[in-house]
């Protein structure tokens, strides 16, 4: 009993400043790579099916990169969305690119092929371009407007973003 | 009071400056395919570890710190 | 006055830093715990005592951020072991456990809230605890923070008139630090105060070679730090090792050496072999045979000096599996343990006292 109360005054106390503390490191967000309305950077991928696509001939169009991994969870949530998203405005000018990050890529098109996805699928298999959008979240998605502008960006998937990808594409399809 | 104070002061300016050191993660997101293996879990079977950490505690001094909240039992 | 307002200004400074810092992560999120089912049936066999039963725990989410836990734990206890032998005679009983808990998750954060009671006809023990981790740094390092009372009934087979209790303070903390694509790392503290009967009114002692009822302090004050590191070999392998060192002021010191390898082998099985080594010194008023009159006197061999080592093996098979859907799997355990005391005699033989004990566990788990 005598040592308890001291326990509880210093834990009560150091606890939380050394959990703020901690907080404190995850502080270096300060500068993303990519900026809201700043160009998206250019990159040439291998898609799975073979030939090799360009980002910058897709210029014209409204263009949703969502990068994905097999083995993350909320991106395979979010699949499903991002198909019936890619069906639904497909003819009005919209491109939507999955880029995938794992290192086995065989692997990577039998999880698409289950998920049933439609759109194209870009190979990042040594991630340089997952660096170059110096991502910090999976899954991360991208909206890029149709003179190749940065619009918005999407750290991680909640249920609900579908509606706000919604609302975004129909914005920049106008 | 002064001591508490002096531990506050010390603590804030340790955060700001580990703050202002801005060390960026070295390990993004996209390069933790290997770490999502469930093999790389620490903890994976509730029940089966719980059980185990039940037979321990009953027999040995040693408690605590295992990840593995357990309850009490009158096992002597 | 003065040094009052300028710890209210450091306060606000730091709330505000915090704001900052909490706006800055952005909408990365943990996961909530998924939604998984556990069936498992356990069997220890050892030193005299068996205790058998089966246990089952259900995990389900009931919306985005919340998910609800509960779980039966059975014990069938058949003791004969050597305290009950030499002072009295062999019983069975029943202890069952029953376990709730509530686990909520916003963005990077997640606050754990767990109850459970642990109920046999002479002891009765309560558990209410809450946990929170946070995940700081890119996600590459989470933080937790943990604590748990327990209150405790203890009561004697045949005599209603004994009742006593025991209140348990439990404080964690914790930090897992990813340190490479390939490995983790964690470092765990814990802080545990005990007050009340902290003994058993079954127990003798020897003093002068006469038994005598053992006498217990009614406090206990210790601590456990532990390390593990996790690593991913290359081949679908992986290596863990953990230390734990633990003292109290009861002047119980105990180390714990823990290694582990994992490995996949085909496409459905997953193996695990494991190395454990315990050793503990005795506790300041542990005697085998008290020499002396002292205040306290246990002859309770768990406080003793004793080592113990163990080898266990694991085995996974993934019956069914569709990710992101579900995963079924039945897994096998079994571990065998030698344990040896420097200071506890058999006083059936008069050797220092030594048994094994086998522990096997089969269980079927599947995750949604």
């Amino acid at each position: 009993m005598n040592l308890h109360p001291k326990a509880t005054a210093t834990l009560a106390l150091i606890a939380p400043l050394a959990l703020a503390a901690l907080l404190l490191l995850a502080a270096p967000h300060a500068e993303p790579a990519i900026a809201p309305a700043s160009s998206a950077p250019d990159f040439t991928l291998r898609t799975m099916e073979g030939p090799n696509l360009r980002l910058q001939e897709q210029r014209g169009q409204v263009v949703m990169i969502n990068f994905w991994a097999t083995w993350c969870g909320p991106c395979r949530q979010e699949m499903p969305h991002l198909n019936r998203l890619f069906e639904k405005y497909r003819a009005s000018g919209f491109v939507l690119l999955g880029v995938n990050v794992d290192d086995d890529p065989r692997n990577a098109a039998e999880v698409a092929a289950k998920l049933g996805v439609k759109f194209p699928m870009l190979l990042d298999t040594d991630r340089k371009v997952s660096h170059l959008y110096d991502l910090s979240s999976m899954p991360s998605t991208l909206l890029i407007d149709r003179d190749g502008k940065v619009r918005y960006l999407h750290r991680g998937y909640q249920s609900g973003f579908e509606d706000t990808y919604e609302k975004q594409i129909r914005e920049l399809l106008k | 009071m002064s001591a508490r104070r002096g531990t506050l002061i010390g603590i804030v300016m340790l955060a700001a400056w580990l703050g202002g050191c801005s060390i960026q993660p070295w390990v993004k997101p996209y390069e933790r395919e290997r770490l999502a293996d469930e093999m790389m879990k620490f903890s994976r079977d509730t029940l089966a570890e719980r059980h185990i950490e039940h037979t321990r505690e009953v027999r040995e001094g040693a408690r605590g710190a295992t990840g593995v909240q357990g309850g009490g039992c009158g096992c002597n | 006055m003065a040094a009052i307002s300028t710890s209210n200004r450091l306060w606000s400074r730091l709330a505000a830093l915090l704001g900052g810092v909490l706006a800055a992560t952005g909408a990365r999120a943990l996961d909530l715990p998924k939604d998984r089912g556990e069936a498992l049936v356990h069997s220890y066999s050892g030193g005299g005592v068996t205790a058998n039963g089966p246990a089952v725990l259900v995990r389900k989410s009931v919306s985005d951020q919340v998910s609800l836990v509960a779980s039966y734990y059975l014990d069938s206890v058949s003791n004969a072991s050597i305290d009950v032998v030499t002072t009295a005679s062999p019983y069975r009983e029943q202890r069952s456990e029953y376990a709730v808990g509530v686990d909520y998750v916003y963005r990077d954060s997640q606050v754990s809230l767990a109850a459970s009671t642990s109920r046999e006809p002479d002891y009765i023990a309560n558990r209410v605890g809450i946990d929170v981790i946070q995940e700081v740094f890119g996600g590459m390092t989470s933080v937790s923070l943990g604590f748990t009372r327990g209150a405790d009934d203890v009561g004697k087979h045949n005599a209603p008139e004994f009742s006593e209790t025991a209140t348990h303070w439990l404080y964690r903390v914790g930090l897992t630090q990813i340190l490479t694509p390939r490995w983790i790392a964690s470092v765990n503290g814990e802080a545990l105060a005990d007050a009340g009967y902290l003994g058993s009114p079954y127990r003798v002692a020897q003093v002068f070679g006469a038994a005598v009822p053992e006498r217990m302090p009614s406090t206990r004050s210790g601590r456990a730090l532990n390390l593990r590191v996790l690593g991913d070999l290359g081949s679908r392998d992986s290596l863990r090792a953990e230390y734990r060192y633990y003292w109290d002021n009861w002047d119980i010191k105990a180390h714990t050496f823990e290694i582990g390898y994992r490995r996949h082998v085909g496409e459905d099985w997953l193996g695990e072999v494991g190395l454990r080594y315990y050793s503990q010194s005795a506790a300041l008023f542990y005697s085998d045979n008290a020499q002396a009159e002292t205040l306290y006197v246990t002859r309770n061999r768990q406080l003793s000096t004793f080592n113990n080592a163990g080898i266990g093996a694991k085995l996974a098979y993934t019956v069914s599996k569709v990710p992101g859907q579900y995963d079924f799997k039945i897994n096998g355990a079994y571990e065998f343990v030698r344990f040896k005391y420097s200071d506890f005699t058999d006083i059936r033989t008069g050797n220092l006292y030594a048994y094994n004990a086998n522990l096997l566990q089969l269980y079927a788990s599947v995750t949604f």
